[in-house]
């Protein structure tokens, strides 16, 4: 549902301003999303200063150096730090990306990280994205067979090979859904990007063999239906992916089967 | 609250199977007006600041008469679509329900209303 506001219990509040760091010249400001579930207070941003001198290029770089030098209670996902695993999806500078790929020589002026918008948060940039991992689940994320042979390898040819191209790099890291206002306001019920990007894998893939039964489960005015080409989603992957191109050769589908 | 497992959750009740005539016909209604729009424009714009006998003359013809009528089918098909989708994205329940069928009946009156208007001039 559309919210015009933020509920009370999520306004954010001004927050600590930690100590600049001593003897520093090169210093960056940041101004992260803060919240705990267990003290009961509001959100709150919090203001650091790096030292850029000894900080690596990217603003995953900086938050390991607030986390390990400045605030040990900054909580953030992360793993690879190469944008392969997806895990620090968040919002940097008003755009959904990755953490480990985005250099701070991106931003203008103050760094300004936030969790990925509109999802429920667990703690500080970390969102609860257990719904959209269940959307992904339900877009049979696997190759679907009916013919029992071959019953080892199933071969593809090139040209169908390349089809999967700009499909499966995806890293479901979010960005594209947490980007796209009809997600914001019907996530519950429409499936998003990212689910649709990988649906679109499926049905594609010249080895699957419930392409018609794919279909069928997207037809809805909801599930599919309610992208409306805002484009965000392909504007802010941090992969380069085009999501809404997928979804736009689904609808085509849709409609060939039908004509 | 209700213990529902999240993949319960998003199956909801399931696919509605439609969706795809809506899209097709927004399609086509959107072409069709982009090509009916600067023929209704260019009539109205003729209009414009004419004597009233003018402007009955110049509806009672048979082509700009047949130009306003098709835009006036096809535009409030397409605004009764599209007001739909909008209402979809930015309600809920029963708001969502009463207001498609305020909906459904603003845009077909419009329609009806001009219809009317455009026979009694016509004829």
């Amino acid at each position: 549902m559309v919210e015009f506001t933020l509920p009370k219990n999520s306004r954010i509040r001004t927050g600590k301003t930690w100590p600049k760091p001593e003897g520093a010249s090169n210093v960056r400001k940041f101004q992260i999303y803060r919240w705990n579930p267990d003290d009961g207070e509001n959100p709150r941003v919090d203001t650091y200063f790096v030292d850029m001198d000894t900080c690596g290029p990217m603003v995953l770089d900086a938050l390991i150096k607030i986390k390990n030098e400045i605030d040990p209670t900054l909580t953030f996902r992360r793993s690879c730090r190469e944008g392969i695993c997806g895990s620090c999806a968040m919002n940097i500078d008003g755009i959904n990306t990755l953490a480990c790929i985005y250099g701070m020589d991106e931003v203008k002026g103050d760094v300004k990280i936030y969790p990925l918008p509109h999802m429920p948060v667990v703690k500080d940039l970390i969102p609860d994205l257990t719904h959209f991992y269940a959307q992904h689940a339900s877009i049979m994320p696997w190759l679907e067979t009916k013919t029992r042979r071959p019953e080892k390898e199933w071969r593809q040819s090139i040209e169908d090979r390349k089809k999967l191209d700009g499909l499966y790099e995806c890293v479901m890291c979010a960005s594209c859904s947490t980007a796209c206002p009809s997600y914001w306001w019907n996530g519950d019920r429409y499936l998003g990007p990212a689910a649709l990007l990988h649906a679109y894998r499926w049905i594609i893939d010249s080895r699957d063999e419930a392409t018609g039964e794919r279909l069928d489960d997207l037809e809805d005015p909801f599930k599919l239906y309610r992208c409306h080409t805002i484009m965000n989603c392909t504007k802010t992957c941090p992969k380069g992916l085009n999501p809404a191109e997928a979804i736009a050769q689904i609808k085509k589908m849709m409609v060939e089967r039908q004509l | 609250m209700a213990f529902l497992t999240d993949r319960k959750r998003v199956s909801g009740l399931g696919s509605a199977r439609s969706g795809t005539g809506h899209h097709w016909t927004m399609t086509v209604t959107s072409i069709a007006l982009l090509i009916l729009t600067p023929f209704f424009l260019g009539i109205i714009g003729t209009g414009l600041g004419s004597e009233h006998g003018d402007v009955i003359a110049l509806l009672s013809r048979p082509i700009p008469a047949l130009v306003v009528a098709a835009y006036l089918i096809v535009g409030s098909h397409h605004l009764r679509l599209g007001m739909q989708i909008m209402i979809e994205d930015y309600t809920h329940g029963m708001t969502r329900k009463a207001a498609i069928i305020l909906s459904t009946i603003l845009c077909y009156g419009i329609a009806l209303g001009g219809l009317v208007a455009l026979i009694q001039i016509a004829l």
